[in-house]
């Protein structure tokens, strides 16, 4: 440290017998950060231009896998758009599909109704925790669970997703509504969950997350669903392709 | 002034120097991520390729750059590469990307990188600023895979994810947590500073064994 100290000085006087060294205009001053920040926005802006399109298809191949994932078993499934609190299988005219909520409704390969997937993102210990969980309203039960998206601290909050007994009671179709309970104390309830210790507030979250989406949507799904799927086998293809 | 020879400029990051042992710098990331060592290895990584781009960056216009308002400079430099590492890492490594989380935006707070920018990338050419950058990259890895295994080991009972003590190891969870970061870093700290203080107490014994060594 003491050599870092000594360098600073014989810099500082090193620059004194340079006549540059005069105080520096305010202009220079505000000149200086302005260029800087441009260039390293305009970089910035390159740079997302060109990976935007890569994460975003990612992220909906991510979305696709999940559904089939959430809900073993699928065939098939469409995407029911929240429109004027009726479920809708098409849009209004001219409007963003990314402003509207939507479910995916999934069925089996004898076109029979099978289950529901919603994803859900809520905060979390960290960031918002974004949740995709299937539900079969022929049961109640909930079918599976696979979180999308979280930033829980790594190694604790993170078991949300990589404690795959954990995960794995989510698949083991427990009853709706979820009770979060201390590993080891429960008293057999259909529908309780062991949280981790360690991740206790992470793990709760996502139990929350699941009720609260249930809760949401239940009164939408109750309006009846589609016993078989509307949509053609043969226009399946299609319906896949407006999605991504 | 004691001048410095390039080779020195590299080596003394390393150890002599060490940002997150010695001189106490970058404890955030060190404390906070490194409850395993692949986490502590990505972390490095990522801050590695940080600070070498900011240094070399830096060294280059460090001409050109006011006094008055250097260091909002080098944030903005530092917080430009890191939010790029961020983006391009999600677009061409999205698994990786996933398995770093929260990590990669800790890097524009971390003050050993702004520390090397004021103290050396301002003062120095590029190609000794970039040494110096890859010296003390090297040695804030070392320092947080260190912190990273011993939290593992006690914490998980792994390393690297490879088992070592069998289903019957009961784990240290409070090393994972924050506060066995504390302690690691404190009980390394603690080892550290007893060796130093022995080797100043018998200064003749550590001659006569450099003499056996180097006879």
């Amino acid at each position: 440290m003491s050599d870092e100290i000594q360098v600073t000085d014989q810099t500082a006087s090193d620059e004194q017998e340079i006549p540059l060294e005069k105080p520096v205009s305010t202009f220079r001053l505000i000149a200086t950060l302005g260029v800087a920040g441009m260039m390293a926005g305009l970089l910035l802006v390159l740079v997302n231009q060109h990976t935007k399109p890569m994460i975003d298809a990612y992220k909906a191949e991510q979305l696709q896998k999940a559904v089939y994932e959430v809900l073993p078993g699928t065939d098939r499934y469409d995407t029911y758009y929240l429109v004027d609190d009726i479920l809708s299988l098409s849009l209004p005219e001219g409007v963003k599909e990314s402003d509207y909520k939507r479910v995916y409704v999934s069925y089996n390969p004898d076109n029979q109704l099978h289950g529901v997937a919603m994803s859900r993102g809520e905060s979390g210990f960290q960031d918002v925790i974004m949740v995709i969980f299937g539900w079969s309203p022929n049961t109640g039960k909930l079918m599976g669970m696979k979180v999308l998206d979280s930033k829980e601290t790594p190694g604790l909050g993170d078991k949300i997703f990589k404690d795959l007994p954990w995960v794995g009671q989510f698949f083991a179709s427990p009853d709706t509504p979820l009770i979060p309970t201390k590993p080891g104390a429960g008293k057999g309830r259909p529908g309780e969950i062991d949280t981790i210790t360690g991740a206790t507030i992470s793990t709760k979250k996502v139990i929350e997350i699941i009720n609260n989406g249930l809760e949401e949507w239940k009164p939408y799904l109750e309006q009846g669903l589609p016993q078989s799927s509307p949509v053609e086998v043969d226009e399946a293809p299609a319906e896949a392709e407006v999605q991504s | 002034m004691k001048k410095t020879t390039p080779s020195q400029d590299f080596v003394r990051g390393i150890w002599k120097e060490n940002a997150v042992l010695i001189q106490m710098l970058g404890l955030c990331p060190a404390l906070a991520v490194t409850n395993t060592v692949k986490n502590a290895l990505a972390m490095s990584a990522a801050t590695f390729f940080v600070l070498c781009c900011s240094s070399v960056l830096i060294s280059t216009f460090k001409r050109l750059i006011p006094k008055e308002v250097r260091i909002s400079s080098y944030i903005l430099v530092i917080a430009t590469f890191v939010t790029l590492a961020d983006m391009i890492l999600q677009a061409y490594a999205p698994v990786q990307h996933k398995e770093l989380g929260a990590f990669i935006a800790l890097i524009v707070v971390n003050c050993m990188i702004l520390g090397r920018q004021e103290a050396f990338s301002s003062k120095n050419n590029v190609f000794r600023s970039l040494l110096d950058a890859i010296g003390v990259g090297i040695g804030f890895t070392i320092a947080l895979v260190m912190m990273g295994g011993f939290r593992e080991i006690l914490g998980v009972g792994t390393f690297f994810d490879i088992s070592l003590f069998g289903p019957n190891f009961e784990p240290w969870v409070i090393m994972v947590l924050p506060a066995g970061g504390f302690l690691t870093l404190g009980f390394i700290l603690l080892a550290m500073g007893y060796f130093e203080q022995r080797k100043k107490a018998k200064p003749p014994k550590v001659e006569a064994e450099t003499v056996e060594v180097s006879s």
